[in-house]
């Protein structure tokens, strides 16, 4: 599923990327040259007459082996040896790994969430006993996998932290539950449904947690305003924040 | 918790419905035994009792609904949100720096370590970590460190209120105030500073802020055994506290309980040791434990914590003493172009800066009005950052689309999670006893909701 809609990012206007990097790490196009009046304001505040640059936003590639760091390698080899065993291709289960800024992410897809962090938490060379909760994050221009989940492991037996997202496109938004390996994401999962819409199959109970129960969407994806209204200030008129001149 | 008793036998004072949820009061305080009473002739057993959410024994606005039978807690549930501000979203629309403004009023209790963990992602992000002066990280640790003792107090404080001993309260407010006067000296406000940014401080000490440190620092040492005399040894507040709000290590590490609840299983575990930040390997103190899982072992882990930061603080003025270096990174395309000054009117520009842009160096106006205006942009990418606060681990997941804006701002606010835990140590327990575990949770609603 997620292969096949990034494809069909092409049609969008999503600029191919440069040779090298795969598509799927960009996550939008900014124009113009200096970034302003490229808000939702969609004023031109760019005189520069560099109006019509294109510029793709891409996020880090995927990293190829050796990955470095004191004991990335370690660690990828033991988790993807740990889905082996356990009858998975490693290359079904991570869609990719990247390493930046000394931190390890590893790409994981949903259909395999739940078993990988199981063997993340179970196996003695991972042991990631520890998760630090659920952060969504919402990006409209990554075609097919709009949304991401991203939950930071800590294992205090090894000294380690790594991360592990897992995307869901925005009209499947389904993600499996992972209360059952780390019960401590009850809540973290709930706030990034209330948030983002993304729906934690086999959530023990999965409703609002910080919005009230009766809201109407999603607050935290990049679609929703921010709202406010504007406020007068020594004479002049400031408008609300989501209003004012932006620069990318 | 009102545990008053009217007189047996007069009138109900608690109005009652029916619903379809079963028979509903109201309960306004002071008519507890008519509840009870009621509803232990009712044939339904089970009644719901809402704790909040404006309960003056909770830390913020917090609602509790609690299943009772008798004096006996059957379940135990959190109601949240009552506190949500939306700061995730809106650091969406303001720039990198701005950022430090809004994650400040998170946990208002911890308010440099808010800023803290957010400029160190930020600067994870910039890839400038190793370029922040030795200077700034020293304040920066001194700050946090005299922040851990003003929060632990406000726990010590309000969490003796609410078991009835108004002295501990008096004695935590009163040398909270030395610890937020320092603040007030240093950063211009009591909260919600704003002190810390991407890349440095907003400023550096002013002259004789060492000197009122260091007395405070005295004045809080003199007064530390206070505490110990008054509640450590104490039978009644033994009696409240020991055994009380239990989760032991597999229950915090299912229920990602971190900081005092975490190290009172006898885990030490402390970010500081374990993943250092901000220079903290070279400083030298102890991480407290205590084997007793319960609301007694956590008091007692914060109550030697002060002492240990104390110890660090002291450190800190000691490398402090020398003065002088800068407290920014050099780079000036990311350091906020002037640095604060305290004038007549509050903490502001400094004049020296204004005179130079405004008479002196085109050149420096425009590029102050660039940083200012716009920001800097930070490379596209995520970064996690994670500080041992009060509380435990507050994390920070920070994604850039190498805009001037953040992309996305996630907090993992101890207090949020460590609040799960709110079930496990209750459920089973007295009524009572709920006031005594949610204290020693110590959980800051504003953190909670954000």
């Amino acid at each position: 599923m997620t292969e096949q809609n990034a494809e069909g990012a092409e049609g969008t206007g999503v600029p191919v990327p440069r040779e090298g990097r795969t598509e799927l790490e960009v996550i939008g196009v900014r124009h113009g040259m200096f970034g302003a009046g490229n808000g939702t304001n969609g004023g031109s505040g760019d005189t520069s007459g560099y109006g019509r640059l294109v510029t793709p936003i891409a996020l880090p590639p995927a990293s190829s082996r050796p990955y470095g760091g004191a004991w990335f390698d370690e660690v990828a080899d033991e988790f993807e040896g740990a889905l082996e065993e356990q009858g998975l291709t490693p290359e079904a289960a991570i869609e990719k790994t990247v390493v930046d800024r000394d931190e390890i992410t590893f790409h994981v897809h949903r259909d395999h969430l739940v078993q990988a962090m199981r063997t993340l938490r179970d196996d003695p060379a991972l042991r990631f006993e520890l998760c630090t909760g659920v952060s969504g994050v919402h990006y409209p221009g990554d075609a097919g996998r709009e949304l991401h989940a991203v939950y930071h492991l800590r294992s205090i037996t090894h000294n380690r932290l790594i991360r592990i997202e897992c995307s869901a496109p925005d009209d499947d938004p389904h993600i499996p539950s992972t209360v059952a390996v780390y019960p401590t994401n009850d809540w973290h999962e709930r706030e990034t449904y209330d948030f983002f819409g993304i729906v934690f199959d086999g959530h023990p109970a999965l409703t609002r947690i910080m919005m009230p129960d009766d809201w109407l969407g999603f607050p935290q994806r990049k679609d929703y305003p921010l709202g406010g209204i504007p406020v007068e200030y020594k004479g002049a008129q400031i408008p609300a924040p989501d209003q004012r001149r932006s620069y990318s | 918790m009102s545990t008053q008793h009217s007189t047996p036998g007069a009138p109900g004072t608690a109005p009652e419905r029916e619903t379809t949820e079963g028979r509903v009061y109201t309960v306004t305080g002071g008519d507890w035994d008519e509840i009870v009473t009621a509803a232990a002739k009712a044939d339904d057993e089970r009644i719901v009792v809402n704790m909040g959410p404006q309960h003056p024994s909770t830390h913020g606005v917090l609602r509790l609904i609690l299943e009772i039978d008798g004096e006996t807690v059957k379940e135990a549930r959190c109601g949240i949100g009552y506190l949500h501000t939306g700061i995730e979203k809106n650091l969406e629309f303001r720039n990198w720096v701005q950022g430090t403004t809004f994650v400040t009023r998170m946990d208002y209790l911890t308010p440099l370590f808010n800023e803290t963990a957010y400029c160190l992602a930020v600067e994870k992000l910039l890839g400038i970590t190793d370029d922040v002066p030795a200077r700034a990280s020293v304040i920066r640790v001194m700050m946090m460190e005299l922040n851990r003792i003003s929060s632990h107090l406000v726990a010590l404080a309000t969490g003796g209120m609410e078991i009835g001993s108004t002295t501990l309260m008096i004695y935590g407010f009163r040398d909270r105030e030395v610890i937020l006067d320092i603040f007030e000296l240093v950063t211009g406000l009591r909260m919600n500073h704003a002190y810390v940014r991407p890349g440095g401080l907003a400023q550096d000490l002013p002259p004789g802020a060492l000197d009122q440190i260091r007395e405070g620092v005295k004045l809080l040492r003199s007064r530390m055994h206070e505490y110990d005399k008054l509640a450590t040894d104490n039978p009644v507040f033994k009696a409240r506290l020991v055994d009380v709000g239990y989760l032991d290590l597999a229950g915090c590490m299912a229920l990602g309980a971190t900081g005092p609840i975490l190290r009172a299983t006898g885990l030490p575990h402390d970010l500081r040791k374990t993943q250092p930040y901000c220079g903290y390997e070279s400083y030298d103190f102890e991480v407290l434990t205590a084997d007793t899982c319960d609301s007694y072992g956590r008091f007692l882990i914060r109550l030697r914590e002060m002492e240990q930061s104390l110890r660090i603080v002291e450190q800190c003025l000691e490398q402090l003493k020398g003065g002088g270096g800068p407290v920014m990174v050099a780079d000036k395309k990311i350091a906020w172009p002037a640095q604060l000054a305290l004038g007549a009117d509050g903490l502001g520009n400094s004049l020296d800066h204004i005179r130079k842009i405004m008479g002196e160096s085109m050149e420096a106006l425009i590029h102050h009005f660039k940083l200012v205006t716009e920001g800097f942009r930070v490379p596209p990418g995520q970064a996690y950052a994670a500080v041992e606060s009060p509380k435990g681990e507050l994390g920070v997941h920070v994604v850039s689309d190498g805009g001037t804006r953040p992309y996305r701002v996630h907090f993992r606010d101890p207090s949020f999670t460590n609040l799960q835990t709110m079930a496990a140590m209750c459920e089973g327990g007295q009524v009572a006893d709920v006031i005594v575990a949610v204290a020693g949770i110590d959980p800051v609603m504003g953190g909670v909701d954000r």
